[in-house]
């Protein structure tokens, strides 16, 4: 366990295990979020209220599933960078945080799109909606702490600082369609209860969630390589790597 | 900014408890303030002015003031204790006291506390004193008022204990005022949001103890784990320099 923890710590480890995971996580990904999304788009049953324009969720749900479970990630990263100063554990935080910003962009987006014709109205200002807005703004200082610092290892170690203060939103975000009285309707998925739509709907949905979830495992990975690469420029493996060709 | 005029930090170390230590930071804090009297102004007069754009630049309507103004005066009080932020720590990162505050064998969060406790006297107190006269200004009737300054009276040391995590995230930055907002105002949101919802509630006679209890709630929060925070980034942004 311990043996697999260090090696885990190790950027030349984990680019050599990256290199191999990526092919799967890339063909798994297009291949689960393909089927999600022309099952849900194109043979799902429309919806009794909304008609065809709720399909849209195909998309909204798993980017906002991601946007979520992208910072969740990130805080754990962060206390493994302040706890055991892993390097890798930084380069992964530092890596995700613009594709987070993207994902909950999207979400909100995509929110938007859907919120036109059955709500009529772009945007309103409710608990889900407002959160999702202050995890766009979270990621955004993120990325604006990172790049203000130059030091690699202050850097690190401050931006966890900060994700783990941002946490508190999370919660805030799962729980505002339960707590307040909101437009935005209740997650569609629970640990606990069965899905409340039918199972030619939800099934697609889960399919694509899970797609975009290994397609972003592959995006991290590249991300994290290409960091690992700039970060360990003057190591020895980076030369030869980048000299045999494969860079 | 004269150095000369900055007493020193004295703490005995081996006699001085972490209680008296904390003293020792707050009454030195406040010492340096009223030394530098118009750094102590200056958030004031900025409150006042924000205030004085709405009815100006929006509508001087009553109806629209009435509706808006508890809004408006703690989205003014926000922005000014954002603008507080960069002193909390910036002058003793520059003459070194900060440095001599992180060796103390007292421990760290509650030498920050202390800190963060002078600031909320010396800007987030005296907002709330302001905030009947603007209060009338903005034509809030008695209640609203006092409902206002209540929440204001918990909210404002939330903002400074939230506040001092990014002002010691960003000390030594280039352009750390602009970050620090980026940072901070997302943060500042829910306690903005339930800052105002008592106050709306106040308005329309619906009680307001439950969201005073849940700002409280986040006063306790604040105080309880901001100190942390702020100690690391505080270490952090020492040992970067």
């Amino acid at each position: 366990m311990w043996q697999f923890f260090h090696k885990l710590g190790s950027p030349k480890w984990f680019f050599g295990i990256a290199a191999r995971l990526m092919p799967w996580l890339l063909a798994g990904g297009i291949l689960l979020l393909m089927a999600g999304i022309v099952w849900g788009l194109a043979f799902a049953p429309k919806d009794y209220l909304q008609g065809n324009s709720y399909r849209i969720i195909f998309i909204h749900v798993p980017t906002a599933f991601l946007a979520q479970s992208v910072y969740v990630m990130m805080a754990v990263a962060a206390v493994v960078t302040l706890v055991w100063r892993m390097k890798l554990a930084d380069v992964f935080v530092k890596s995700v945080a613009p594709v987070g910003l993207v994902l909950t962009f999207l979400s909100l987006f995509t929110g938007a799109v859907w919120g036109k014709p059955t709500w009529g109205t772009w945007w309103v200002w409710d608990a889900r909606l407002t959160s999702m807005l202050i995890l766009l703004f979270l990621y955004g200082g993120v990325i604006a702490l990172d790049r203000a610092i130059n030091d690699e290892k202050s850097a690190a170690r401050a931006v966890s600082v900060l994700v783990l203060v941002g946490v508190v939103n999370i919660p805030i975000i799962q729980y505002s369609v339960e707590w307040w009285n909101t437009l935005h309707q209740p997650s569609t998925f629970k640990l606990t209860e069965k899905p409340s739509m039918p199972a030619e709907m939800w099934v697609p949905l889960l399919l694509s969630v899970l797609g975009l979830y290994l397609l972003f495992g592959w995006l991290a990975c590249l991300r994290m390589q290409t960091e690992i690469l700039l970060r360990e420029q003057r190591a020895r493996w980076v030369k030869d790597y980048v000299l045999a060709g494969r860079g | 900014m004269n150095a000369d005029c900055r007493p020193a930090l004295t703490l005995r170390q081996d006699t001085v408890g972490a209680l008296a230590a904390m003293q020792a930071v707050f009454a030195r804090d406040m010492k340096v303030a009223f030394r530098q009297r118009q750094d102590l102004l200056n958030p004031l007069l900025f409150f006042v002015m924000v205030v004085t754009l709405f009815p100006l630049g929006v509508s001087p309507e009553v109806s629209f003031l009435r509706e808006a103004g508890a809004g408006i005066l703690w989205v003014a009080a926000l922005l000014s204790v954002l603008l507080s932020l960069d002193h909390l720590f910036r002058h003793d990162f520059d003459d070194g006291t900060l440095e001599q505050l992180v060796l103390q064998p007292q421990p760290l969060f509650l030498l920050v506390l202390a800190k963060t406790a002078a600031h909320w006297v010396l800007t987030g107190l005296p907002l709330v004193v302001l905030t009947p006269v603007l209060g009338v200004m903005v034509h809030l009737d008695g209640n609203s008022i006092g409902v206002l300054c209540l929440t204001l009276l918990i909210g404002t040391p939330v903002l400074s204990l939230i506040g001092s995590i990014g002002a010691a995230l960003t000390l030594g930055l280039r352009s750390a005022g602009v970050l620090l907002s980026l940072l901070i105002i997302p943060l500042y949101i829910p306690v903005l949001i339930f800052g105002t919802g008592t106050v709306a509630s106040a308005a329309e006679g619906a009680p307001v103890g439950a969201y005073l209890a849940l700002m409280g709630a986040f006063l306790v929060l604040a105080l309880t784990l901001a100190p942390f925070a702020s100690a690391a980034a505080l270490r952090i942004s020492l040992s970067n320099g």
